[in-house]
């Protein structure tokens, strides 16, 4: 496949962080940021006994996620369906902080009022999708929601779906990948590339040369970013996403990462080789960012300072509220799985 | 009583309707009156019409409402279920109930977990062609409907009748939840009536079909054919057997089950599908929990044999519940 301008742009990496717009890089780096120190609270949290369940993040991939959420307009109808490791584009796309504080402490007046925990929250009305762990179930799902505006007469938006190396060897990606471009929805698909798939290395999980090498299979346009470099994303990202709003075909952005955290904070990741943690890929995202920002006297330190203040007491707060709230009581829970409350089926 | 089906192609009169024309018509008035609906299936779009023509006619009669997929069943009813959070009220149709295995997922765990999860419902109906033909063969002839009611969050239909294949295919779709929509291959063609309902009964509750006093058989889809088949040969012994048609598997009208065996305090189960488990063990288990007070002899149930779907006729033919083990079975419990 010819690569386009846009891929050579995205190759051209440091080059083009002088041209990103301040603001905008500068947006970014809070939305990473703010994943990072939420995150960070969390897995305390987690370490310290008070959330049950999973803690998942998704640290070493808040470059690509942040632009993921960034160039998704909520006002122009556009739908987002994150997956696992998205803290930094939920925020971007507008998930409040409280929601996640609630879902991830099982208060009951967060959007899943304790019935389901950590990443598959969503507000599905408000076109963030609930995602569930069956890896590429969402593709379709967001396809469906993008072919339902087209028929109701709806223009202009756009949907964007996240997956990862391990996720896009799904059956239901490919039938959801391949469906969206049958369809020709303008969807974007960003691939992150963790180099593991749980605890599993790409050499097991997947046998072509480049992953965004399906681009041309499935009828999309692809193409590669370096994930821990922020600018590159931002421009291939929002490149993928004005050309799924213009009419294009659907658009795989596949970026490369190194997962620096477990699976999930249960996960030691002690099969992460030190070999790999010396590629140009296992870079962190974030320090790399700040580097820059610093080095270009983007902010100065006092900016950096009062921002990182600003954050950390947004976050606190988020937690502090959720953890004074009331958790969900068996006694006074409806047991009721469907919205039709008179065909519920009785059990003696 | 004569009729005019509007979405019959040739626009010719009919004096009957079968099951098959009825579920066409169904899909006819939903999208006649309904702009959020569309169907979406495989071959099911152009002349075509879809494998058993359950689609006839009503691509060229809707534009654009009836859309022909890719052989990804996974994927139909992912995008079933997002066009259904967007407003729309498809319905996927799959080209047998057995390849509805790959979109398990979508149903189950998807579709049928959102509402409870999220607090908005997925009103998406599935129409599942089901149940066993003459030489059809392991991979088109299952009854998956056991299979879907053990999980929560999905409503089961089951229609055994021209008139609830119409009415409850209307039903299905007005339903703000999904709703596994099980069609009898067997039916299609074989069964008659007169004209489509006016009326129709409410979804949820089971009917008596035939009235009786020695025992009860429950059953449903084409079952509830074979089952009456063998009330009338007992009625000839002398035995008057009671049928009820359970309409839906899930929800399952228990009441309406026990105040039956409450009657008869014999109770016979029937169904197409694979013993383990499933249809018949649940009404019986209910009826042994909440009536084993009502029971004069030990229940029993009739169901498919416990192997694949054989092909050849002479295999198939006893592999499912036929007429003469349900006789033989009902005969036992009438003996106790």
């Amino acid at each position: 496949m010819a690569k386009s301008k846009m891929l050579q742009t995205a190759e051209r990496g440091a080059a083009t962080l002088k041209k990103a717009p301040h603001e905008r890089y500068i947006e970014a780096f809070r939305w990473m940021w703010l994943a990072r120190v939420l995150e960070e609270k969390l897995a305390s949290l987690y370490r310290g006994g008070m959330i049950t369940g999973g803690v998942y993040l998704g640290r070493g991939q808040e470059a690509v996620s942040a632009a993921c959420g960034m160039f998704l307009d909520k006002s122009k109808g556009d739908v987002f369906a994150p997956l696992i490791r998205d803290q930094a584009g939920r925020s971007a796309f507008g998930e409040p902080l409280i929601d996640v504080a609630r879902t991830y402490l099982g208060s009951r007046l967060g959007p899943m009022r304790g019935r389901d925990g950590n990443i598959h929250r969503g507000r599905p009305l408000d076109n963030q999708l609930a995602m569930i762990s069956h890896l590429g179930a969402m593709v379709s799902v967001i396809t469906g929601k993008l072919l339902a505006k087209r028929m109701k007469g709806e223009k202009g938006f756009v949907g964007l779906t996240t997956i990862g190396d391990g996720g896009m060897q799904t059956g239901a990606t490919h039938e959801g990948m391949n469906i969206a471009a049958v369809e020709r929805v303008p969807l974007v698909v960003v691939a992150t590339n963790n180099h593991y798939s749980y605890s599993t290395p790409n050499d097991r999980t997947f046998a072509c040369a480049d992953l965004v090498d399906r681009a041309k299979g499935y009828g999309y346009e692809g193409y590669n970013v370096d994930g821990t470099d922020l600018a590159a994303c931002l421009d291939v990202i929002e490149t993928a996403v004005k050309r799924a709003r213009a009419g294009r075909p659907p658009q795989l952005v596949v970026a490369s990462t190194l997962r620096l955290a477990g699976h999930g904070e249960h996960d030691d990741a002690s099969y992460v080789t030190e070999e790999i943690k010396r590629e140009p890929f296992a870079q962190d995202a974030l320090m790399r960012t700040e580097k820059f920002i610093v080095e270009q006297e983007l902010l100065d330190r006092d900016a950096l300072q009062q921002m990182r203040a600003e954050i950390a007491a947004e976050v606190d707060e988020a937690v502090a509220t959720a953890q004074q709230e009331d958790a969900p009581h068996a006694s006074d829970e409806e047991w009721c799985g469907l919205s039709t409350r008179s065909l519920m089926d009785q059990f003696a | 009583m004569v009729r005019t089906f509007d979405a019959l192609t040739d626009g010719s009169i009919r004096v009957s309707v079968t099951y098959l024309e009825a579920i066409r018509e169904a899909q006819a008035h939903v999208l006649e009156n309904d702009e959020r609906v569309f169907i979406y299936g495989q071959d099911i779009a152009g002349k075509f019409g879809g494998a058993f023509k359950a689609t006839k006619g009503l691509a060229e009669r809707f534009p654009g409402r009836v859309l022909n997929t890719p052989i990804s069943e996974d994927a139909m009813v992912g995008t079933a279920i997002g066009a259904a959070l967007e407003g729309m009220r498809p319905i996927v149709e799959m080209q047998f109930a057995d390849f509805s295995s790959i979109a398990l997922n979508q149903i189950l765990n998807n579709a049928g977990t959102h509402y409870y999860r999220t607090n908005v419902p997925v009103p998406i109906t599935v129409r599942l062609p089901s149940g066993g033909t003459k030489g059809s063969g392991p991979f088109h002839s299952q009854s998956m409907e056991g299979l879907y009611s053990h999980y929560p969050g999905v409503i089961v239909m089951t229609p055994a009748t021209v008139e609830d294949a119409y009415t409850m295919l209307i039903d299905a779709v007005a339903i703000d939840d999904p709703v596994v929509y099980c069609e009898h291959k067997y039916l299609y063609y074989h069964l008659k009536a007169d004209a489509l309902p006016k009326e129709k009964m409410p979804i949820g509750q089971a009917r008596i079909v035939r009235p009786g006093r020695d025992l009860t058989i429950v059953s449903y889809s084409a079952m509830l054919h074979e089952s009456l088949a063998v009330a009338k040969q007992l009625s000839a012994e002398g035995y008057e057997i009671e049928v009820v048609d359970l309409r839906t598997v899930k929800p399952l009208d228990t009441n309406t089950v026990l105040a039956s065996v409450a009657r008869t305090g014999r109770l016979l189960c029937v169904g197409e599908a694979f013993p383990w488990g499933g249809v018949t063990a649940e009404v019986i288990a209910r009826v042994a929990s909440e009536g084993f007070h009502l029971l004069d002899a030990a229940p029993g149930r009739v169901n498919a044999k416990d192997t694949p779907i054989p092909y050849h006729p002479n295999l198939w033919s006893e592999h499912r519940p036929n007429a003469k083990t349900i006789a033989a079975k009902a005969r036992q419990i009438l003996a106790e």
